[in-house]
């Protein structure tokens, strides 16, 4: 395929990921360093009330925007470098926090609760979601050939689902004296309020992401499961290995790339946390770092986003990215050049 | 297993089993709660005891109940159809249907079943329950509290059938544009082996990581002011892109598009290149002979990534969220909205009706497109 036939068939889909993925990347890269504001301006305002033989009255200085002709606001962007990082990373106070040493003061900024939230979210579903794949995997796959098709129906289900509206219906089954958080007080016959503290929020939460990607991780464990030599197997029983050690050597060695892959994809979504933070209203208490930029992002009361703070957010959390794709990216690299 | 070495002893085969049913269980239960919940009045909805939520004495109470005659019947007019759906339907599309527009006869055949089974289940059924119930004494007493009146509240009421057209707009246009764009592409970076194409891919990779609050606040000032700064372009009613599905369906369908590309690469990876070049020697050029050879084979990978589209753009909450105002609204972002708005139970029943509404239709997915979902899954895993 020369140049030509090849740039005609790619072109349109790379025109839309440069338009639509590179170009608001730049951009945001260039927004973060600038802060759009509206100009203010002082202005002595006299206010009288009606009083008895004269009127009282006050003078003071407003501080309010200027408007245009049109009485629309006047803004203006103007450079301000580093600041709307500053703004969001807090680094004094974060920097007397932990020499401090204490935890409190540095979970009261923002993005380092954020942080903290999103790393140990993705790092503790990451061995839940492969060890819970692999499981179910191997129980479908010892299921009679009759019933796997409804059961893979069944586990399709958490997959599909809208994961905001997973999110709610785990939300309703625990929120007040939901069904399960009833029995849960039943057996252990004390008062329990789910939603009352970070801790069991960040549970449910983890529970959540667990039963939402585990079909995903055992269909994809499954289809693995159907190409593993049966011969190998066979000869491993011969040689009196026992399940656990045929499961050790030959089965999980023969998955290590799917493993491998579904890791992968597993810490870029669970590192993009949000649908939790909004399904069970937690903000109060925990949030993760993308629900941070959404909640910049979102208009306040006067009906202003801090976009600069959006932004400097988001190439913060970018760099999270990046070092999450450097040890695949560079297995790729070396697969390409041994390929050729 | 068919190696008489590689049997498994019945207490494993059983333990097994046993615990393959408890992940069916609580991969199903929240989704089946949230229906039952959804079909009672708010007391019973949120009563701590599990039994009360199923058999719902309130809403019965409250004089809106099915008999065991009405559950027989109903569950027999579920039943027909299931067998008319699956049985009758695909012989009789197969004996009207010349060759090459099969398609159309089974979009036909799917919706008069499903205008006959609306017919059945909600117009004649009741009707003629009305009449038999009073007669079958004891059989005929409502046993079961159920009422519909939070779907009718969500879809009447709260205009949500207008947030349903929102979801329709933006998902048929992300599948589309997405196809039409993503195919192409995916046969160009299938067919050439160049190092551009290896950089796409890996490009397409590194997007496909982005969290799409990055890319959303790249686009919300832009969008904001475009008026502005597309009156030059379009003279004076230059839009605000703010608030348009189009402009939303074109930021998913790029947000899709690495996914895509790479998934329909796999595929036609998949599709030998012997069959292409055999047309390039009859003298097609590259056009035709993706057009009179691989358009032909390629639905399968085409219908498939259309589907992970379709789920895209049908569960997204963030994008739609920011860039669509309130008229414009999709469904996730508005039962959301319900959610976090309402603080009375009644209103959160209609959340989760609202919530069921909007889960029901992927459910019907899955049961229809059950294997192209999973050799979706697959065919991404084996070869990325």
């Amino acid at each position: 395929m020369n140049f030509r036939t090849f740039a005609a068939f790619v072109g349109p889909s790379v025109f839309m990921m440069l338009l639509f993925i590179a170009f608001p990347l730049v951009s945001v890269f260039k927004q973060s360093f600038y802060v759009t504001q509206p100009i203010y301006e002082t202005v002595e305002k006299e206010t009288c009330t009606p009083g008895f033989l004269t009127q009282t009255c006050v003078t003071e200085q407003v501080s309010q925007p200027m408007l245009d002709d049109h009485g629309e606001i006047i803004t203006q962007t103007q450079y301000v470098g580093l600041q709307s990082y500053r703004n969001v990373l807090e680094p004094e106070r974060a920097w007397r926090a932990i020499s401090d040493g204490s935890w409190h003061v540095l979970s009261t900024i923002n993005f380092w609760k954020a942080l903290r939230f999103t790393l140990t979210f993705t790092l503790i579903t990451l061995p839940l979601v492969v060890g819970c794949g692999l499981g179910i995997a191997i129980l479908i796959n010892n299921a009679a050939k009759t019933i796997r098709g409804p059961v893979i129906f069944v586990s399709l289900l958490p997959f599909i689902i809208t994961p905001v509206i997973g999110v709610l219906s785990i939300n309703w089954l625990f929120r007040g004296d939901g069904i399960l958080t009833a029995m849960m007080e039943w057996w252990l016959n004390r008062d329990i309020a789910l939603f009352a503290q970070a801790w069991t929020i960040e549970l449910l939460m983890m529970l959540y992401r667990v039963w939402h990607v585990a079909p995903f991780a055992a269909i994809i464990f499954y289809a693995g499961l159907q190409t593993v030599n049966q011969d190998s197997l066979e000869s491993a029983v011969i040689d009196g290995a026992t399940r656990w050690q045929r499961l050790k050597y030959i089965v999980i060695p023969h998955l290590m790339p799917l493993i491998i892959f579904v890791a992968m994809i597993h810490l870029m979504d669970s590192y993009r946390v949000f649908e939790e933070i909004v399904g069970f209203s937690s903000q109060g208490y925990v949030i993760s770092l993308q629900w941070l930029t959404f909640d910049y992002l979102t208009p306040d009361q006067a009906g202003n986003r801090s976009i600069s703070r959006a932004s400097a957010n988001s190439m913060l959390t970018m760099i999270g990215v990046v070092i999450l794709l450097i040890l695949p990216l560079r297995r790729t690299w070396r697969d390409h050049k041994g390929g050729h | 297993m068919s190696s008489r070495a590689l049997r498994q002893p019945f207490s494993l085969r059983l333990t097994s089993n046993i615990f393959l049913a408890l992940w069916c269980l609580i991969a199903a239960f929240p989704i089946f709660w949230i229906v039952v919940m959804s079909f009672k009045s708010p007391v019973d909805a949120f009563d701590s005891n599990a039994l009360n939520v199923i058999f719902g004495p309130a809403t019965l109470g409250g004089g809106k109940g099915l008999s065991l005659l009405d559950i027989v019947l109903g569950i027999a007019v579920i039943w027909a159809t299931i067998v008319v759906a699956t049985k009758t339907l695909p012989s009789m599309v197969k004996s009207y249907s010349g060759p090459g527009q099969e398609w159309f006869v089974w979009v036909i055949g799917a919706l008069v079943v499903l205008v006959g089974f609306l017919l059945a289940f909600f117009v004649i059924l009741p009707a003629i329950l009305n009449v038999l119930n009073p007669w079958f004494g004891p059989l005929g007493r409502d046993v079961l509290g159920l009422t519909t009146e939070h779907y009718k509240t969500v879809w009447i009421d709260r205009g949500f059938s207008n947030n349903f057209k929102n979801s329709l707009i933006v998902t048929t246009g992300v599948v589309t544009v997405s196809l039409t764009v993503g195919t192409l592409a995916g046969y160009g970076l299938a067919r050439s082996g160049s190092t551009l194409a290896f950089w796409i891919l890996i490009v397409a990779l590194v997007f496909r990581a982005l969290p799409h609050s990055v890319l959303v606040a790249g686009y919300l000032p832009v969008f904001v002011n475009s008026a502005e700064w597309l009156a030059p372009i379009l003279g004076e009613n230059a839009p605000t892109l703010y608030g348009k599905p189009f402009a939303v369906i074109a930021v998913l369908v790029a947000i899709n598009q690495p996914f895509t590309i790479w998934m329909l690469r796999s595929f036609f990876q998949n599709i030998p290149a012997e069959l292409d070049e055999a047309a390039r020697v009859d003298g097609c050029s590259h056009f035709q002979a993706f057009r009179r050879v691989i358009m032909p084979v390629m639905w399968p990978g085409v219908i498939t990534t259309g589907l992970f589209s379709f789920l895209l753009a049908y569960n997204d909450f963030l994008v739609t969220a920011l860039l669509l105002d309130a008229q414009n609204q999709t469904m996730v972002p508005a039962i959301v909205g319900m959610f976090n708005r309402e603080t009375t139970t009644t209103d959160q029943v209609v959340a989760v009706a609202a919530a069921v509404s909007i889960t029901a239709p992927l459910i019907f997915l899955v049961l229809i497109f059950q294997r192209q979902i999973v050799s979706g899954l697959t065919a991404g895993a084996v070869k990325g």
